[in-house]
């Protein structure tokens, strides 16, 4: 069986994988991290969304190969190791934007790489747009949009630190 | 401690663990020496199946075992059971025809179970169904209503004539005819509520597990309602005892009723599991719930309203075809009757009313509740027939509706349609929306779209809703074959911190947050010292689960009973500790008090001595500081309100921008707003979904041609607007709380008010009515199919 070298969330594994294995079979089955879930098999609904070398990536349309060398950050990887959140998780909470909490991860996910992206600001049809990629069933979005929005000031003046 | 008691917008305790990955939903468990099922379903509407061949599939590697209907039928087990019984207007009880757990003689729907295999991986097991040979004969398939109910249509279930489940009616009919009879004016109007798949985010999945030295089952189940599906499966279909069977529905990722239904997977894995002695686990692809799970909606119907000279409504005759699919969800025959019918009153006072409701058998998926459940098509139906009486008859839409309403000081008012509504002030939340909608400024606003070549539309909505589901007695006599009560154990624990036992469930709605906000306020105890467990029956008191939007009308109503019983029981070990008479204890911010004095006991030294009861009543008392009750409501609750959408199309493309959403409602006693409004935005959502973008399509064969997200239009953040959401609160009056529900009012109030704010931009086009969805090529066609005869004028 073939092997994959990663590192996830600052750990590296090697992990024996069929070909067809996908990334986030590799996440939730072999490394038990079930933060990033499913919610479809048409790559159309983003709760799988994880970041690969800082990039959102959908993890359940890249082969667990492919991560072959890579880093990978799933949800469980974002708080600080004495529990601290990450100022994205921290702004969702504030503004309650999640409810059933299964689309959460990958709206996280996306949302840090959309801020990442965008250093000088975000309109509210930038981030609405942004989440093109991300079904939420629970929330109708005005409270994830309004979460990212108030997480941009913050991700960034932390990064200025 | 800031405050944290009911009213103030405490922050979710439920939030970290889902924020960090810690969530605990049902496909995150698995279970030593897991088997993974996969279930061949029926890729044809209606066949009868001439022979299954496994032989292969069992040979395959990782195979454990392959089960067909046959198999299930040898042990006699029960059919997936329907927990309401309609009776026709004769009196004879609806057609319910066997619902088999797995296919037996034929398949009636795409998606239907057919086989299981149970393998050691997911892979294996699908690699081997696909060896499974299935030899069919193709029957004649039905999937629209119209094609179901027609002559000579072909039959889904042998005997049931003309696919009739049941035909049934409210109101008198020859009363409500002579009214029509003698009214100035009729206006008439049909229309189609489209069919929706609910696609909670988490696909469902379902493990069963055996423990072979106790002969045990649990089932781990994706389900609004464990106890409910407990009783459902043990009793009616695997013939399990209560006491062996423990059925665990943890983080569940949304529900929207579709959670509710006992589903054959359930039995499949729990029953499999015991068969091969080993857990058995199953995970819907998102393929399958588009074909297994319940769908919701799909009615034609046509509406009539009796109207005088002024436009007072002097009565409502409507005849409606309901879609049952192929078989009777659990709850299915009571949604487009008692969750519909009862509801034509709406806000408004007409007098009579009849309505004939047809349910009616096609080859798809079962249909059932989904977020409003009977409550969004009534509310759709009669907020655009109001629509179009103003249209017909030039009267102000907006003043139609007020001349119409039941007023303020009616209540208790009786309508026609059973329901006696308790209370509301729908002169005062339709007053608040036109004001934070600027509904005035509207024009001004329509007049600079046009400058930019858009076609602007302002829609209204006046709806109200049942819910905070239901007095038992009510709902038996009406069919129903189970009680609706709620149960709450609160079990105060020695050191004075507390743990709510409730038999409702959270699957989004912030349930661990709200409920113990209860707590903060009646007990005094912060919130850090309340827990709040749900969703397992080997914990939880029967309680019947969440959906209707009765969690805290109900459950949280019968926490306070809990609670009453705890501080009466505390009163009377604080009297024996402060050697004064129970009458002169008053309990108030967490202690008991002798009035009148400074003398006093804290709630945890009341729970100490009740735990240690060396100084305590023990002749009179029992130890310990744990109480239940179950609450069973007096009558339904009544939320209602206000929603104005505000549209631009785009005639170029037909496209609709949503630009603006205000929503006021009457939702009672509000105990968290933040999350209230999160409620309303996502029930809007989900309206706004059903008006512009979803419809699950059948062709005239029933074939599922929505089937995945790529044919089938979710909402996505760009579709839906940023929302206005208030709230005007009149108190239910007959709970302890008076509060009345906030879960399915966004999801009910919305899509009128879109389809009135599209007909609205488009009155120039020469459009009365048009169905939902309202997509761009609908309305393309439309404004092309008008530019003729607006370039000519
Ligand atoms: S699981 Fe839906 S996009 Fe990956
Ligand atoms: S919070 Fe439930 S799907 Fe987004």
């Amino acid at each position: 069986m073939p092997q994959v070298t990663l590192t996830v969330n600052g750990r590296q594994h090697t992990v024996d994988v069929e070909g067809r294995t996908l990334l986030v079979e590799l996440l939730r089955e072999k490394l038990g991290l079930t933060g990033t879930h499913v919610g479809c098999d048409t790559s159309q609904c983003g709760a799988c969304v994880v970041h690969v070398n800082g990039e959102s990536v959908k993890s359940c349309t890249m082969l667990a190969l492919q991560a072959d060398g890579d880093s990978v950050t799933t949800i469980e990887g974002l708080a600080a190791a004495d529990g601290t959140l990450h100022p994205m998780q921290e702004m969702f909470r504030e503004h309650h934007a999640l409810q059933c909490g299964f689309c959460t991860p990958g709206m996280v996910m996306t949302a840090i790489d959309l801020v990442n992206a965008h250093p000088s600001g975000l309109t509210e049809k930038e981030i609405r747009e942004g989440l093109e990629g991300n079904l939420c069933r629970c929330t109708g979005y005005h409270n994830i949009v309004k979460a990212i929005a108030a997480a941009h000031p913050l991700m960034h003046a932390k990064a200025a630190e | 401690m800031g405050f944290e008691g009911i009213g103030a917008s405490v922050r979710r305790r439920e939030d970290v663990r889902f924020l960090s990955g810690k969530g605990n939903y049902t496909d995150d468990i698995n279970r030593p020496g897991q088997l993974y099922a996969f279930i061949v379903r029926a890729d044809r509407p209606h066949a009868r199946i001439d022979g299954i061949d496994t032989a292969e599939a069992e040979k395959a590697p990782g195979v454990v075992r392959v089960f067909t209907g046959a198999d299930m039928a040898a042990e006699n087990l029960g059919g997936l059971p329907c927990g309401w019984q309609i009776h026709n207007q004769d009196g004879s009880p609806m057609a319910e025809p066997p619902h088999p757990v797995l296919a037996v003689g034929k398949v009636r729907h795409v998606g239907d179970p057919v086989a299981v295999v149970i393998a050691e991986t997911r892979q294996e097991a699908k690699n081997a169904a696909e060896l499974i040979e299935i030899r069919y004969t193709d029957l004649p398939a039905v999937a629209s209503l119209t094609d179901a109910v027609a002559a000579g249509a072909p039959e889904v279930h042998d005997g049931v004539a003309g696919n009739i489940c049941y035909d049934w009616v409210i109101g008198d009919k020859a009363t409500v005819d002579a009214v029509f009879a003698k009214a100035d004016r009729v206006v008439k109007l049909e229309l189609t509520n489209n069919r929706l798949i609910p696609n909670a985010m988490e696909p469902r999945a379902a493990i069963g597990d055996f423990d072979t030295s106790s002969g045990d089952f649990t089932l781990y189940t994706t389900s609004q309602n464990p106890h409910v599906i407990r009783l459902l499966m043990g009793a009616f279909v695997l013939h399990i005892p209560e006491n062996k069977l423990r059925v665990v529905a943890p983080d569940v990722g949304g529900g929207f009723g579709s959670k509710i239904y006992h589903y054959a997977e359930e039995a499949i894995v729990t029953w499999a599991a015991g068969k091969v002695r080993r857990p058995v686990k199953w995970t819907a692809e998102r393929s399958e719930s588009f074909m297994s799970d319940a769908h919701g909606r799909d009615h034609v119907s046509t509406a009539e309203m009796a109207l005088d000279k002024e436009g007072h409504f002097l009565g409502l005759r409507i005849t409606t075809l309901a879609n049952m699919g192929a078989y009777l969800s659990t709850f299915a025959p009571c949604v487009p009757t008692y969750l519909y019918a009862t509801l034509l009153a709406g806000v408004y006072k007409t007098p009579v009313i009849y309505c004939n409701v047809k349910a009616v058998f096609t080859n798809t998926v079962p249909v059932d509740a989904y977020r409003g459940a009977g409550r969004p098509e009534a509310t759709y139906l009669l907020e655009r027939l109001v629509d179009v009486i103003a249209h017909d008859t030039g009267i102000d839409k907006v003043e139609l509706r007020r001349k119409n309403f039941i007023p303020a000081d009616a209540f208790p008012y009786q309508t026609p349609v059973a329901l006696q509504y308790d209370s509301g002030d729908y002169q005062t939340t339709l007053k608040v929306a036109l004001a934070n909608a600027d509904w005035n400024g509207f024009e001004a606003r329509r007049a600079e779209a046009k400058a930019r070549g858009k076609l602007r539309g302002i829609g209204i909505s006046t709806y109200l809703e049942a819910c905070g589901i239901a007095p038992s007695a009510v709902v038996g006599s009406l069919g129903a074959r189970a009680g609706l009560y709620e149960v709450a154990n609160i079990r105060v624990h020695p050191t004075g911190s507390v743990t709510v036992f409730t038999g409702t469930h959270s699957h989004g709605q912030g349930h661990e947050t709200t409920l113990a906000q209860l707590v903060v306020d009646q007990l005094g105890v912060p919130l850090s010292q309340v827990e709040v467990v749900h969703g397992d029956t080997a914990k939880i008191p029967f309680g019947m689960g969440t959906y209707g939007s009765r969690s805290l009308a109900v459950g949280g109503s019968a926490m306070v009973k809990a609670m009453d019983k705890i501080i009466a029981k505390g009163k009377k070990i604080a009297a024996h500790l402060m050697e004064a008479s129970v009458q002169d204890i008053e309990f108030k911010d967490g202690s008991f008090r002798v009035a009148g004095t400074d003398k006093a006991k804290a709630l945890h030294e009341i729970s100490l001595a009740a735990y240690v009861p060396h100084n305590y009543p023990i002749e009179e008392l029992e130890p310990g500081l744990d109480e239940t009750a179950f609450y069973d409501p007096k009558n339904f609750t009544f939320p209602g309100g206000c929603h104005i959408a505000e549209v631009e199309i785009d005639p170029e493309t037909g496209v609709v921008e949503m630009v603006n959403f205000t929503a006021v409602d009457d939702v009672g006693r509000v105990v968290n707003p933040m999350i209230v409004e999160g409620q309303v935005q996502g029930g809007v959502a989900q309206g706004i979904g059903q008006a512009l973008l979803e419809s699950a399509l059948y062709d005239p064969h029933g074939q599922l041609l929505s089937g995945s997200y790529m044919d089938y239009t979710m909402p996505r953040a760009n579709d839906i607007p940023a929302m206005s959401v208030a709230t005007e609160n009149t108190m239910c009056t007959h709970n302890p709380l008076g509060s009345k529900g906030c879960g399915e009012v966004g999801a009910i109030g919305s899509p009128p008010a879109v389809i009135n704010a599209v007909v609205d931009a488009l009155k120039d086009h020469g459009v009365r009515h048009l169905d939902m969805p309202a997509t761009a090529p609908k309305l393309w066609s439309i404004i092309q199919a008008a530019q003729p005869r607006l370039a000519a004028e």
